[in-house]
């Protein structure tokens, strides 16, 4: 299983991104080889509109089945859920992916049932 | 003369001064191509004449039975309006510029396109102000882009014979540029102080790109709060001021009452004279 987490970073101790869309990396863990990788996503941060659909296509492309990451969007969730990518929200992480992707390993993130990015403006 | 008024900043007096220039000239169109808040209507209660004519803009339709999934139209989409996934295609309409990419792109013709309603136009003649015949846009609300209706009221009204005025969006961006654009003469209305400056500034950057001859009124002009930045600019950049309108509560109150105030009548007068010097300037 592919597991990508959003991060300003492209390494396991890089500091995760809160947001899915335009997070400047997917920094990505294999969980069968146990190894870690990366998807620059230079394209959707330059994109005008559609960073999150496009986001969501990338780890579509890669084969990623689980994304951890802050906020999703109403674009980027239709995305993810046609492309059967299950969504877990960081929740109080803020620390390094390796952190976050324990946490998930461990059972403390909940999924990202609907679209929450709105969410973010009411904080 | 196709004649746009545009600004950069919002709420400069665009309308206002259309309207101005309306009344005092013989018979003209006025084509609000404010699509977003169309409110020259409100002044010239026009008495319409056609029943609304829907503008519609072209989005792909899938033909899924055909699709191979294969996803070259994602691919070939610089708008990211489609997905692929193993089950079925995303479009995300709201996104396509109706550009026929991904419908050129599919190798199993399995795109055709169909039609999606982005707003109306409708036509009317002035009541309380007869010589004045009103073109209004008004797109529907959730529609991101105003462009495919401005084209569409120009390109059925903004005919070659006597005097055209078309009210402006604001700011600079792609609704701005489809309006003022292949303009015969572009007045921008400022506001003198260092926001309106700054928008102006923008604005004049457009026309100068666009290469439409420009020139400048400054609304509330004489009031104390403002300064002589527009002034300097205008000078700067070699951009006549085909006009000042000073700032008055009397013709606030009545504007906000939904008249014209004859107040400045002779000010738009003068912005006329002003534009046909500079119309036989740049002929």
């Amino acid at each position: 299983m592919k597991i990508a987490i959003t991060a300003h970073g492209s390494d396991c101790h890089a500091t995760v991104d809160t947001r899915f869309g335009r997070s400047n990396y997917f920094v990505l863990y294999n969980q069968d080889e146990k190894s870690w990788n990366f998807l620059p996503n230079t394209p959707s941060c330059e994109a005008a509109h559609g960073a999150g659909i496009n986001s969501g296509q990338i780890l579509a492309n890669d084969g990623v089945k689980i994304l951890i990451t802050g906020y999703v969007g109403p674009k980027a969730f239709r995305v993810l859920q046609a492309q059967k990518i299950d969504m877990y929200s960081l929740g109080e992480i803020t620390g390094s992916v390796e952190e976050a992707l324990e946490a998930y390993l461990s059972g403390q993130l909940k999924t990202i049932n609907s679209p929450n990015a709105l969410d973010l403006k009411n904080k | 003369m196709l004649i746009s008024i545009a600004s950069g900043k919002g709420g400069t007096g665009k309308t206002a001064l259309a309207l101005l220039l309306a009344i005092v000239h013989g018979p003209i169109t006025l084509l609000d191509c404010d699509v977003e808040e169309p409110n020259c209507h409100l002044f010239l209660n026009p008495e319409w004449q056609n029943p609304s004519q829907k503008v519609t803009v072209t989005i792909p339709y899938v033909n899924l039975p055909l699709c191979n999934r294969c996803g070259v139209c994602a691919t070939a989409c610089l708008f990211n309006a489609l997905v692929v996934s193993t089950e079925s295609i995303l479009l995300f309409d709201e996104l396509c510029h109706s550009c026929h990419g991904c419908i050129l792109a599919c190798p199993k013709d399995a795109i055709t396109e169909e039609s999606k309603v982005i707003g109306n136009l409708i036509q009317g003649v002035s009541k309380n102000h007869p010589h004045i015949t009103l073109v209004n846009g008004t797109l529907k609300v959730g529609t991101p882009s105003a462009v495919p209706l401005i084209k569409k009221i120009r390109k059925d009204y903004a005919r070659p014979i006597g005097d055209i005025l078309l009210d402006c969006p604001p700011g600079t961006a792609c609704s701005m540029v489809a309006a003022v654009k292949d303009n015969d003469f572009c007045i921008l209305v400022a506001e003198p102080n260092p926001f309106g400056k700054h928008d102006l500034e923008l604005a004049m950057k457009i026309t100068q790109m666009l290469n439409v001859p420009t020139g400048v009124v400054i609304n509330k002009g004489d009031s104390g709060i403002g300064d002589q930045s527009i002034k300097a600019l205008c000078e700067n950049r070699n951009i006549p001021i085909l006009g000042i309108i000073p700032h008055s509560l009397s013709f606030a109150k009545q504007y906000a009452t939904g008249q014209i105030p004859d107040e400045f009548k002779h000010i738009a007068c003068t912005i006329w004279e002003n534009l046909a010097k500079q119309r036989s300037l740049v002929q």
